[in-house]
Formats: C-alpha cells, sequence, structure tokens
C-alpha cells in the first residue's frame, strides 16, 4: 500500500518539480516569470502533438522542451530586452500560451496519446519494496532530480552560478563588475520555460496520455508557489513538490474511510499544508532573506 | 544587430500617449494576420473584435459591468504593488467578500431595509481586508513570502465557497442544486440611466474610487508615503513610516476592495450565492493594475480595454465562428504590446548593428 | 490619415451590414457551453449535438456558440448577446445557466430558449435533460458481474442531484447481481482536471477496487486502469479508443436527436415550452458496444439495457432502502422524477455521506 502510493505521488510530484526547478533559477537571476502556466500547456500541446505525430514519446518531450523554450523568449524578449513590467508580461504569457495551445491542439482532442514507458531493468526493478519506486520509473522522473542536483551544484558549486546570484542580488554591482546582466538573465528565462514545457510534457506524455484544453489545471501556478516555498534553495524545491503531492493524494486516500470531513476541506489540505509547513520553516528569517534575490522582479537596463 | 535602449532625460509626455496608441496599431496589425491565418476576412475580424462592442448602447454597458469589477480590484492592488507588497490572492479576498457580504440576505432574507445594501457592502469589504491580513500578518510576524501564502489562499477560499453553497447555505428550493436562495431586494444594486446608457450603482462607486485614490496617490502624505516604502524602505524608515504597518494597510485595503467587487458582482448580477462567482476577476485585475501603470486614472482606461477584449473575444466567436482561444491569443498579444510600447515613455529605442559594437569595442 | 480610416470604418461596417442580412434568411440556433469544446467531454458532446443538427437541416439553419463561458456573471452577456443577434433558440448547457436563462427570456419574449439540467420553465423557455442513471444502472450489473474483488472505485465531482442519482441507480444494478457488492467513492470538487482525475483512480485501485466508474469527464481514469490491466467505465463519450482493453462500455450523451428534433419544431413552427428527460429509449442515452467482459456478463447487459429501452424495466423500481436501512419505496413502486431529480440521498449500500 506505502509503496503504491509513494508511486502516485512521485507521479504528481514529478511535474511541479520540473517547472518549479526552471523557475528557480529564472528568480535567481532576479526575473519573476509568472507565466509558467503558459509555457507548461505550451509543452504539453508540443509534447503531445509530436508524440503522437512521431511515434516516439522521445521526440515529444523535446518538442515539449522546445516550445516551453520558445515562449519563454517572448517574456524574455518583453521584459528583458524593452525592459517591460515582469507580473504583468508573466500574464500576459499564461492567456497567451493557453489560447494558442488550445488552438495547436484543436486536431488532437479525442486522440490516445502514447505513454513514455518507465524503466525496467531485470534484477532492480523486481526487488521487492523498493525496487519500483527506485528503479522503475520514466526518465523524466530521473531527469527531474538531476535537474535538482546539477541546478545545485551550479548555484553553489560553480563560477557561473556564482554570477546568475550576483546579477539576480545586485544588478548594478553585477554589472560593473562586467558580467552581462541581460544576457545571464536571458538564458535563466530560456532554462525556466525549458523546464517548464518538460514539465507539461510530463503532463501529456506520461502523467495523463492525453490533450485537451488548459490540461495544466493551474499546476504552472502550484509550481510558483512552490519556489516560494523553497527559498530559492533547490533542495527544498524537492520537499515543496513530494509534500504538496503527498497531501494531494492522501486526501485521496482518507475519503473513501469515511471521516465524515466534507471532501472541500479535504480538497483544501495540499495548499494549506504548504502555508504551514512554510510558516513553520521561516522562522528563521536571517537565512530566507540570505537566500532571497533581491533584485527579484527589478527591471534593468545597462548603463551606456 | 542589436535592440538598445537610452534612457531618456525625462518621461515623454507625448510618449505617454502614443505608445498605446502604437500598441493598439500593433494588435490590430497582428489580428488581421491571425485571423487571415485562420481562414477569415481579415477586415470583418477586426470590425467584430475591437468597433462592434462600442457600436451599441447594450455593449457599452455590458463593457462597463464586466470592466466594474477589475478596475475596484486594480485601485486596490495599485496599493499593494506600489509598496512593494505582491498581493496575487485578490480572488481569493474576493471570494471571501463576496460570502461575509451575503451573510444578511442569506441568513436573514425578512430583512428589508434601505440599509441593508450599505451593511452588505461594508461586511464585504471587513470579509476581504480580513482575508487579505492573513497573508500580511504572516510577512510581518513570520517573514513568510506573501507570494506563496496569498495565491494558496485562493484555492482555500473557492473551496470553502463550493463547501457554503453546497452545505450550510444551500436554498431549501434548489432541489439540491448548489444554489443559496435570492437574494430580497434591498439586497442588490439598481441601475441608472446615464445619457442613453443604464449603468448599475456599482460603476458609480468604482468611479468614485478611482478619483479618491486619485487625489489621495497625488496629494496626501499616505500617498506618499506608499511610494517612499514601495521605493525604498530604508528612506521610508527615516521618514518614520513603518514598512510592517504598511504591509497591513495595503494588504487590508486591497482585499477590502476586492471583497468589496466580489460582493457587487452578486448583488448586480447573479443576486445569490453560487459555487462560480467570478470568472477570474481577481488575477485578471493583476493586467489591469500593471496596464494602468499602477495609476488610478491608467487602471480606469486598462480595465475598460481589458473588458473590450473579452466582449471583442465573444463577438468574434459569434459573428465568425472564430474558436475563443483565438480570442485569448490576442488578448496575450493585446498585453504583450502595450507593455513592450511603455518601454519608450522612458527609453528611446536604438537600433545597433554587431559590426559597430564590435567597432565600439575595438575602440 | 483620418479620411482614410473612415473610409475604412464605412467598409467595415458596410461588409458586417451585408453579413447579417443574408443570415436572415436562416433559422439561427446557438448554443452556449461552459467548457471548452475541446474539452472531449460534456461540452464536446453538446458541440456534437449542433454540428449534427447543421448535418442534417443543412442550409435551413445557421449555427454559432460561445464556449467557456463562466457560470457566473458572464453567462447573462453571453445568452443576451445571442438574443440580440437574431438567434431564434438559444441552447443553455449547463446548471449554472438557469437563472441568467431566466433573465434574459424575459427580456426577448420572441425568442425561444432551452435550458440543459434546471428546473426553472417559463413560456419561453424549455427545460431539457438526459436520464444518464439508466446507463449507469446497467454499468452496475456490468461491474458487480465482472469484479472479482466485488468492490468497485467510483470518481465523482461535485454532491448534486445528478451525480448522486447515478451512484445509486450504479449500486441498484450491482446489487440486483450481488448484493454484498460495495463501492468505495471519492470526491475530486473538480469536472475536469486529468490528472486529478488519474490520482483519484490510482487511489482506488491502490485500495483494492478492481473496476473504475467515473463521473468526471476526462480519459484519464480509463487510461490508468488499462494500464494496470483493470476494467472501467467511460463517460460523456466513447473513450474505446483511450482504452481499447479496459472500457466495457461508456455512457454517452448523444444530444444530436433532441437538437435535431427541437430546432425542427422551430422550422415548422410547432414549438412550444416543454420539460424534456429523454433516455435510452429516444437514443439520448446510448451505451456502446459492451467489450472486455465474459459472454454471460454481455447477455445481461444487453437484456438490461434492451428492458429499459422498450420501457419495460424502470431502473429505480422498489423496493428501494436508503442507507439506514428503512424502506423508502415499496416493491414495485418506481421513484417518481421529481423525487429523482432532488434526489440527495443514498441507498443502503453505499459508504459514503453526502455533505449536509
Amino acid at each position: 500500500m506505502l509503496e503504491a502510493i509513494i508511486l502516485t505521488v512521485i507521479t504528481a510530484a514529478t511535474p511541479l518539480l520540473l517547472a518549479a526547478i526552471g523557475e528557480l533559477v529564472v528568480e535567481r537571476s532576479g526575473v519573476l516569470n509568472l507565466g509558467v502556466e503558459g509555457m507548461m500547456v505550451m509543452g504539453a500541446v508540443a509534447g503531445f502533438a509530436i508524440t503522437v505525430s512521431t511515434g516516439s514519446p522521445l521526440l515529444g518531450i523535446v518538442a515539449g522542451l522546445v516550445a516551453g523554450l520558445a515562449v519563454s523568449l517572448i517574456f524574455g524578449f518583453v521584459t528583458l530586452t524593452l525592459v517591460a513590467n515582469q507580473v504583468a508580461s508573466g500574464l500576459a504569457l499564461t492567456l497567451f500560451g493557453l489560447g494558442l495551445s488550445g488552438l495547436l491542439g484543436e486536431g488532437f482532442v479525442g486522440t490516445p496519446g502514447i505513454k513514455l514507458p518507465s524503466l525496467s531493468i531485470p534484477g532492480l526493478t523486481d526487488i521487492p519494496y523498493v525496487g519500483r519506486i527506485l528503479f522503475g520509473q520514466d526518465i523524466l522522473v530521473y531527469v527531474s532530480f538531476a535537474l535538482v542536483l546539477a541546478v545545485s551544484w551550479f548555484l553553489f558549486r560553480t563560477r557561473g552560478g556564482l554570477v546568475l546570484r550576483a546579477v539576480g542580488d545586485n544588478h548594478v554591482s553585477a554589472h560593473a563588475l562586467g558580467y552581462k546582466v541581460i544576457r545571464v538573465r536571458y538564458l535563466a528565462v530560456m532554462f525556466g520555460g525549458a523546464c517548464a514545457g518538460l514539465g507539461g510534457a510530463y503532463l501529456s506524455i506520461a502523467y495523463t496520455p492525453l490533450w485537451v484544453e488548459n490540461m495544466t489545471a493551474g499546476r504552472g501556478w502550484i509550481a510558483l508557489a512552490l519556489v516560494v516555498f523553497s527559498s530559492w534553495l533547490p533542495s527544498r524545491l524537492v520537499i515543496g513538490a513530494y509534500l504538496f503531492g503527498a497531501v494531494t493524494i492522501l486526501q485521496l486516500h482518507a475519503q473513501p474511510l469515511g471521516l465524515g470531513v466534507p471532501s472541500q476541506f479535504l480538497s483544501m489540505l495540499p495548499y494549506l499544508a504548504t502555508v504551514v509547513v512554510l510558516v513553520a520553516i521561516s522562522g528563521n528569517r536571517r537565512a530566507t532573506r540570505f537566500n532571497t534575490p533581491a533584485c527579484l522582479g527589478a527591471p534593468f537596463v545597462p548603463d551606456r | 544587430m542589436r535592440i538598445e535602449l537610452v534612457r531618456r532625460p525625462e518621461m515623454s509626455r507625448t510618449m505617454m500617449l502614443v505608445s498605446p496608441l502604437i500598441a493598439v496599431g500593433l494588435t490590430v496589425l497582428f489580428a488581421a494576420i491571425v485571423f487571415a491565418l485562420q481562414g477569415h476576412d481579415p477586415l470583418t475580424g477586426i470590425f467584430y473584435f475591437f468597433i462592434e462592442p462600442l457600436m451599441s448602447s447594450w455593449s457599452l454597458e455590458q463593457l462597463v459591468i464586466k470592466a466594474t469589477p477589475l478596475i475596484i480590484i486594480g485601485l486596490g492592488l495599485s496599493v499593494c504593488y506600489l509598496s512593494n507588497n505582491w498581493n496575487i490572492g485578490a480572488e481569493g479576498q474576493l471570494t471571501i467578500g463576496a460570502i461575509t457580504g451575503s451573510i444578511l440576505p442569506i441568513l436573514y432574507p425578512e430583512f428589508v431595509s434601505p440599509i441593508v445594501a450599505p451593511l452588505m457592502i461594508l461586511m464585504a469589504a471587513a470579509g476581504g481586508a480580513a482575508y487579505g491580513l492573513v497573508p500580511a500578518v504572516l510577512k510581518t510576524r513570520f517573514g513568510t513570502n506573501e507570494i506563496l501564502t496569498s495565491l494558496m489562499l485562493v484555492y482555500v477560499s473557492t473551496l470553502f465557497l463550493d463547501w457554503v453553497v453546497r452545505g450550510p447555505w444551500k436554498s431549501p428550493q434548489a432541489f439540491g442544486f448548489p444554489i443559496t436562495v435570492d437574494f430580497n431586494e434591498s439586497a442588490v444594486l439598481g441601475s441608472f440611466p446615464v445619457g442613453p446608457l443604464y449603468l448599475n450603482a456599482s460603476a458609480f462607486i468604482a468611479l468614485a474610487l478611482v478619483v479618491v485614490l486619485a487625489v489621495v496617490m497625488r496629494s496626501t502624505l499616505k500617498g506618499f508615503e506608499i511610494r517612499v516604502l514601495g521605493q525604498s524602505p530604508r528612506a521610508g524608515a527615516f521618514a518614520g513610516f513603518s514598512a510592517r504597518r504598511m504591509t497591513s494597510f495595503a494588504f487590508a485595503f486591497s482585499g477590502a476592495l476586492a471583497g468589496v467587487a466580489g460582493l457587487m458582482v452578486v448583488m448586480t448580477e447573479i443576486q445569490k450565492l453560487q459555487p462560480v462567482i467570478s470568472p477570474g476577476y481577481g488575477f485578471t485585475a493583476i493586467i489591469v493594475a500593471f496596464l494602468g501603470r499602477l495609476n488610478p486614472i491608467g487602471i480606469l482606461i486598462a480595465g475598460l480595454v481589458i473588458a473590450l477584449s473579452y466582449l471583442g473575444g465573444e463577438a468574434i466567436q459569434t459573428s465568425m465562428q472564430m474558436s475563443s482561444k483565438v480570442a485569448t491569443v490576442l488578448q496575450g498579444m493585446l498585453l504583450f504590446f502595450v507593455l513592450a510600447c511603455d518601454t519608450l515613455i522612458l527609453y528611446r529605442i536604438r537600433l545597433v548593428s554587431t559590426r559597430s559594437t564590435q567597432e565600439q569595442a575595438r575602440a | 490619415m483620418k479620411k482614410i480610416l473612415l473610409l475604412a470604418g464605412t467598409a467595415l461596417a458596410l461588409a458586417a451590414g451585408t453579413m447579417t442580412a443574408s443570415a436572415q434568411e436562416k433559422l439561427k440556433a446557438c448554443w452556449v457551453y461552459v467548457g471548452p469544446i475541446g474539452d472531449f467531454g460534456y461540452s464536446y458532446q453538446h458541440d456534437q449535438g449542433r454540428l449534427q443538427v447543421e448535418k442534417e437541416l443543412g442550409d435551413k439553419v445557421e449555427t454559432a456558440y460561445l464556449e467557456n463561458v463562466s457560470e457566473g456573471p458572464d453567462a447573462e452577456r453571453a445568452i443576451e448577446r445571442f438574443a440580440r443577434e437574431g438567434c431564434k433558440i438559444v441552447f443553455t448547457t449547463s446548471f449554472g445557466f438557469m437563472d441568467p436563462t431566466i433573465k434574459v427570456a424575459k427580456k426577448y419574449p420572441d425568442v425561444k430558449f432551452e435550458h440543459a439540467t434546471g428546473f426553472k420553465k417559463a413560456d419561453n423557455v424549455a427545460i431539457y435533460n438526459a436520464r444518464f442513471y439508466e446507463g449507469r444502472y446497467v454499468i452496475g450489473q456490468i461491474a458487480a458481474k465482472e469484479s472479482k474483488a466485488g468492490l468497485a472505485g467510483y470518481i465523482v465531482s461535485f454532491p448534486i442531484p445528478e451525480v448522486v442519482m447515478g451512484i445509486n441507480a450504479f449500486m441498484l444494478g450491482a446489487q440486483s447481481v450481488n448484493p454484498d457488492f460495495k463501492v468505495k467513492i471519492v470526491w475530486v470538487n473538480t469536472w475536469f482536471d486529468p490528472g486529478k482525475e488519474a490520482d483519484a483512480a490510482k487511489a482506488l485501485f491502490d485500495q483494492g477496487a478492481d473496476i473504475i466508474v467515473q463521473h468526471t469527464d476526462s480519459t484519464a481514469p480509463l487510461q490508468i486502469a488499462e494500464e494496470r490491466g483493470l476494467k472501467g467505465f467511460g463517460q460523456s463519450s466513447d473513450m474505446i479508443k483511450f482504452a481499447p482493453k479496459a472500457q466495457m462500455t461508456s455512457i454517452v450523451d448523444d444530444w444530436g436527436p433532441y437538437y435535431v428534433k427541437r430546432v425542427q419544431a422551430m422550422l415548422d413552427g410547432t414549438w412550444s415550452s416543454t420539460d424534456t428527460w429523454e433516455g435510452m429509449k429516444e437514443g439520448a442515452v446510448v451505451l456502446p458496444p459492451f467489450a472486455n467482459m465474459s459472454d454471460e456478463t454481455k447477455k445481461l447487459a444487453e437484456e438490461t439495457y434492451a428492458k429499459i429501452k422498450s420501457g419495460e424495466f424502470h431502473p429505480f423500481t422498489g423496493p428501494i432502502f436508503d442507507q439506514a436501512g428503512a424502506e423508502k419505496y415499496p416493491a414495485g413502486a418506481v421513484v417518481p422524477d421529481g423525487d429523482l431529480l432532488g434526489m440527495l440521498w443514498y441507498v443502503k449500500g453505499v459508504d459514503d455521506k453526502l455533505p449536509q
């Protein structure tokens, strides 16, 4: 039973984790992109369309990544090159993505998808209890963890990460030191778009192999909230995504037990749990402030 | 080729007026291309999307109805954003305000009096403000980031509304459907003739709020305090302003306005509570606030523009059989264009060829 | 510049003018949908009905629709827009459109309105719905026959009579085969979120159910059944393509025959305000071919399907007991339609509590 629950939680948490790890990098560079939902849903439609037309879920994943990246460039151009307001531009991106994905996906409604196969390593996957959890997932689950590790390593162990954080914390000084603020931010935004696209593709290829309009159903917003939850630390993102996923799944399991609690209150639990846990861990204010990118949302124009 | 921004010595007054026009022009162009790609006549499409909604008194009234809540919520949010408080949970404050504001007509349906409507509005303001204060208190007391808390509370509030209308407040006459009793006549807002139009009382309240906020922001100490604390909390502290108190004020204020907007939608159009009372007004209002440059008059105009895009979107659906998604794409592009063109107010745009930058670098 | 703009404006107005003029000849029928027509569920099926009207009545009619219309404040505007734009008959397809429909209908007495799934009628407002519960009784029988665990998982959206009636019909069908049959219920509080529906299906399977039933719109639960080699039933449309080995049948809403009939009545001038609740007999509720089950089960299902279709059998025929075991309807009594439409209590054997 526990094994089954964990398997379900992994599927529920992976798209959130994928989209959130990208947004974390974006925000670390000082850019607030509220358009995660729009980029995700573009990834979902592109991933689905290419998977179905080519028969290859792997190509679909690539397509999802590219689609997310492509629409993130619109956001990048408007907010970085033209220094438009990031909050409003992000919301515009969400609208744009939801609309465009609906248009592009019209022909794919009612078409069954192809599911991304899960890993199967003879011997390892068959280990009781932990085999399927550790060695029987689809590739994107491993990718999501690899990304968390890679981002963590990049941010805190490499020069590039140092530059990215410097740009996010004080773009004026970073610029004075000769770093290309805008270029760094463009790269971060593109990375964020690609990750959101992956998260979307996960929905339409691995989670539920189908395409319908608005199939992200607000997951982009949850991913955004999880970045805040993580206090911009990649490792905490895993906790956030899995906590949210776990509470979502557990309330579904709790319902048939007949607790007599209205289902609406049970459905509130994932949101409330995230708030409560964040309040509990944000007690250490200095650490939180230390990790918050100081230039988050602030536009930058290099002086020449 | 690269685009380079050159800061203007001061804000360009001409561009403040011209940039939105350029944006609309670009949107029209983009729309024409989209319509043509969809196999429709671009001119007819442009007519239905941009002009038809302005041609009859009925659609003008609808425009005002749609814009009113967006403007009211946008005004409140502008105070939050100006003071650097990231409230993105207006939808939740709207929902809770609508619930607390509806207590009287639902629990005391026999209470019919001219004071009912004002009382309801006060209770909605109180409910919205209280719900808005939750993220504010969590922020000031525990340092919890308000983006997450305000957003999460949206989901909680809509589920709570769902429970209320299916459980304790369900009308006994509704055959088990999730609706409350209809509001009595003293709990709904009427309309008044203005020229050829009939406008609802809520539209006048929105207009009054625009004027009041414009005055407050421009020529009172409170307005100064909001702006100073938003730009530099340190400078604000030297001036004796408290950023913490401002956080509470901004959240309570925007929550109250969102709550009032939510209740007014209920009091004018729905006249009871039901599981869905808002098509995402609280989120759209964030766009309205920024599109209006966080300025009350700007928000008024932005609210009307966004409302127009909704009406236009419906017009191209019904008159030209175009998908509703086309309208959503156009809305997104309209926003991008408006936001991008606003750059022209502060900057001049220079195209720099790559070679000349290289030469510069060499020199 | 100004002149050019003016010219362009006139040209546009003219173009639009001629369009509406040519439209006058045909009868205009219009639909308001709550979801996107691309949901492959509820709104999709209504739109299929609209397309059937276009196909069958050809150039005598012109149709239009608005999708994604929120049940809140936008509904009235959408409906009134159609009334103003020359629609002669407007179908409003969701419960939340009830009051706006009535309100607009009062303003436009010459336009006919049809509201689905509600209970308020007027001289120019007819109401219609489909007896989905008939299908749910049949799938209850199939589930009880085919389930080895004697337990089905049931994913539901919101506690409204429509949904509760469905659960009850399912249980009555199942109990007619296996009196001890059990059902586990999960409320997902949404009509449509594929991910959440998939999660709910997994949770129910993990708790021991081997058959999944859904009263939500997406194909996700059936796809989970397919993956796990278990069985289930479709909803709204035939979902066999998504689960060729798992879907035993589906409960398809076919609004086409009703829409064609009503628009035809407008053409003939015989339209009147009616209260229609059609089922299998009229072709409003259709079960696609039974599949993935034993021949014995198939035979039983086909018999029941035929009996309900012919009117020989009503799924809500007594004795019916409530959860506490008290007899609500005596043997042989048929539950009246009025009681069904307001049904907010469970029959015996349902292990769940309705929110009060």
